[in-house]
């Protein structure tokens, strides 16, 4: 929820134009409920924001579509020990699928 | 000099379901939507002997070892442990009553107000238990009228006491314009203080000294003592210490969050080596604001509220005895402020460092405890299995080494690591629940060392965003046969 | 693929933590909006 509102703090101050959201957690389904939450709202909880949709772009930085786009030096300097531990592919599958999602619906 | 021993260890449970809805995450819930979570919370909290059966408990304090937890199915709440002390080799686990009547008893401030109905019982309680004998239980006294209760409550912003559904008291605030000291932040802290207190009893027991043994008490708890000048500036130690009696100590307090353990007992050893001081116990009481962080999780799943218990460690350090395992102080890792925030420089500086340092391999350290955060209470909260992550990265390690393959690290996992076991008090999984298996370990010759890790999150409180971590390395004392 | 783009991270104490993303968010030519880190215990 708190998430929530900061992201729609900076939605409303910035506009929701070339806003994304980059998340880190290794774990698949810890990464995929914290990319559904700051997307669709939280899916099991009513709250005050309860239904509000904010629609961001949402990637994960070990995605191999995301690693692709970063300067492969840096890239291996922050992020690169993760991929020995996490399921990349996996994780591109998840968030292909969140982001595709936020197109169609 | 030798390096210091840790020739002690002692941790507890109390159990706490009446304080669940003051956890930060059920209260600020219960604000928002009042009679609905409190009552899903009344409706998914546990028996006391449900919590004594419950495996990871058992594990806590000492009945089983953290492996056997791979042979018992999960859920583990549906896989109670038969039979189930309440005792065990590091400490107990203590009913709500006994907790009840221990903050009346740290209570120096008439803070608490216990009712004359229940008043008797905590007082029989806390008369018949071997620690609390000598120790003025008398305090409790005959108890006060229901109705002043209700009137402090309504009136004078105390909050109610409650244990198995019945009011049974209160805690009163202190001075009604100072935010540190109102009823929810002194109940706090009389909660780290009672629970600091009964993991240092059970400490002086184990470690067969009378409190006037010690000559140093470091608390890490992680509560935030002080008054409105000085919010968190002040501390518990030697308050813990006075209640179990330490007349020779003096103390203070060392908080660095989850870090804060391993902190206490680097500075607890290098006071030692020093000659400064000869025993100093390390204190840790339970985090009240802990309670039920996780329980729209457990409950949204038709589970027990598994976050009912709070959670006390105690060691102890001393010099060399020839006997206990050693603190080895030129393993120690550091997590330092220019460490960066990539993790595999944050985990080169806490793990590979300290072992080239002194030769030894990531594969040469036959058990790692990492933050200990039992998994079947985070999963089901969204928030991952943290060890299992942490023990992932430590094999990732010994990949970028070359001691295993890729392919190797779930193995890594299973010899080098343990499933999560302790309840998720903040600064007490900080690995250090794993210190008693380990002493028992070395002491059996199943293990030859083990590695302890802590990892704080510094940027919580919204200063920095750094994060922190300490490491230190337990091994057979060369003195002792194997 | 971000250059241009203001991103807002939440990272992982136990995985990618945040300024490790922030870094390589900057480098691939986005704005740092908000960089949080989370600790989830």
């Amino acid at each position: 929820m708190e998430k929530q509102s900061t992201i729609k703090k900076l939605v409303d101050d910035l506009g929701a134009q070339d806003l994304v959201v980059v998340i880190g957690a290794a774990d698949p389904e810890v990464a995929s409920v914290t990319a559904e939450t700051v997307t669709f709202g939280d899916p099991s909880f009513a709250g005050p924001l309860a239904g509000v949709s904010l629609r961001l772009p949402v990637y994960h930085i070990l995605e191999p579509e995301v690693k692709s786009a970063i300067p492969a030096e840096i890239y291996e300097e922050q992020a690169g020990f993760l991929e020995l531990v996490a399921d990349t592919e996996e994780i591109g599958r998840i968030f292909r699928e969140i982001r595709g999602r936020l197109e169609t619906a | 000099m030798p390096d210091p021993v840790i020739a002690a260890f002692s941790c507890i449970l109390a159990h706490a379901p009446g304080f669940v809805r003051y956890g930060s995450k059920p209260s600020r819930e219960i604000a928002d939507r009042p009679a609905l979570v409190l009552s899903a919370i009344e409706g998914h909290l546990r028996g006391f002997e449900e919590v004594v059966a419950y495996p990871p408990n058992q594990v806590f304090i000492g009945n089983l070892k953290p492996d056997d937890l791979h042979g018992i199915g999960q859920p583990w709440y549906d896989h109670p442990v038969f039979p189930a002390p309440r005792r065990g080799p590091y400490g107990e686990i203590y009913p709500e009553e006994l907790l009840l009547g221990m903050i009346k008893l740290a209570d120096d401030f008439g803070l608490v107000e216990i009712e004359k109905d229940s008043a008797p019982v905590l007082q029989g309680l806390l008369e018949s238990h071997p620690f609390w004998r000598g120790a003025d239980p008398g305090r409790i006294g005959q108890g006060v009228d229901p109705g002043r209760v209700d009137g402090l409550i309504e009136h004078s912003g105390s909050l109610p006491l409650f244990h198995g559904g019945r009011r049974v008291g209160c805690v009163n605030r202190h001075h009604d314009r100072d935010d540190n000291l109102k009823a929810h932040v002194l109940m706090e802290n009389l909660l780290a203080k009672a629970s600091g207190a009964l993991a240092l009893k059970n400490l002086l027991r184990s470690a067969d000294i009378g409190g006037d043994g010690l000559d140093l008490l470091l608390n890490c708890s992680e509560e935030a003592v002080g008054d409105r000048y000085n919010r968190g500036g002040g501390g518990l130690a030697k308050a813990i210490g006075e209640m179990c009696g330490c007349v020779a100590s003096t103390g203070c307090d060392v908080k660095a969050f989850c870090t804060g353990p391993l902190y206490a007992l680097l500075f607890a050893s290098g006071l030692v080596k020093a000659g400064l001081y000869e025993r100093v116990a390390v204190v840790g009481g339970g985090s009240l604001a802990k309670l039920g962080m996780k329980f729209q999780g457990h409950v949204a799943r038709g589970m027990p509220i598994l976050e009912d218990v709070l959670g006390g460690i105690a060691f102890l350090v001393t010099g060399d005895d020839g006997q206990s395992p050693v603190v080895r102080l030129d393993a120690v890792g550091k997590h330092d402020i220019g460490s960066g925030s990539s993790q595999q420089n944050i985990l080169e500086s806490l793990v590979l460092k300290p072992l080239d340092r002194v030769g030894l391999k990531v594969t040469d350290i036959d058990k790692y405890a990492v933050e200990l955060q039992n998994p079947e209470v985070t999963v089901s909260g969204g928030s991952g299995n943290v060890p299992l992550a942490n023990y992932r990265m430590i094999g990732a390690l010994a990949v970028l080494r070359k001691e295993i393959a890729r392919q190797e690290i779930d193995r890594f996992v299973r010899e080098h690591g343990m499933p999560g076991f302790a309840p998720t008090q903040g600064h007490i999984p900080a690995a250090v629940p794993f210190l008693g298996h380990a002493m028992d370990g070395i002491r059996r010759g199943e293990l030859n060392n083990a590695m302890f890790i802590a990892r704080g999150s510094l940027f919580l409180g919204r200063m920095t965003q750094l994060s922190d971590g300490l490491s230190f390395l337990l091994e057979r004392n060369p003195g002792r046969r194997k | 693929m971000f250059k241009g783009k203001k991103a807002i991270i939440f990272g992982d104490r136990d995985g990618v933590p945040g300024p490790a993303i922030a870094a390589c968010m900057k480098a691939a030519g986005a704005e740092i909006v908000l960089t949080a880190t989370e600790c989830f215990v």
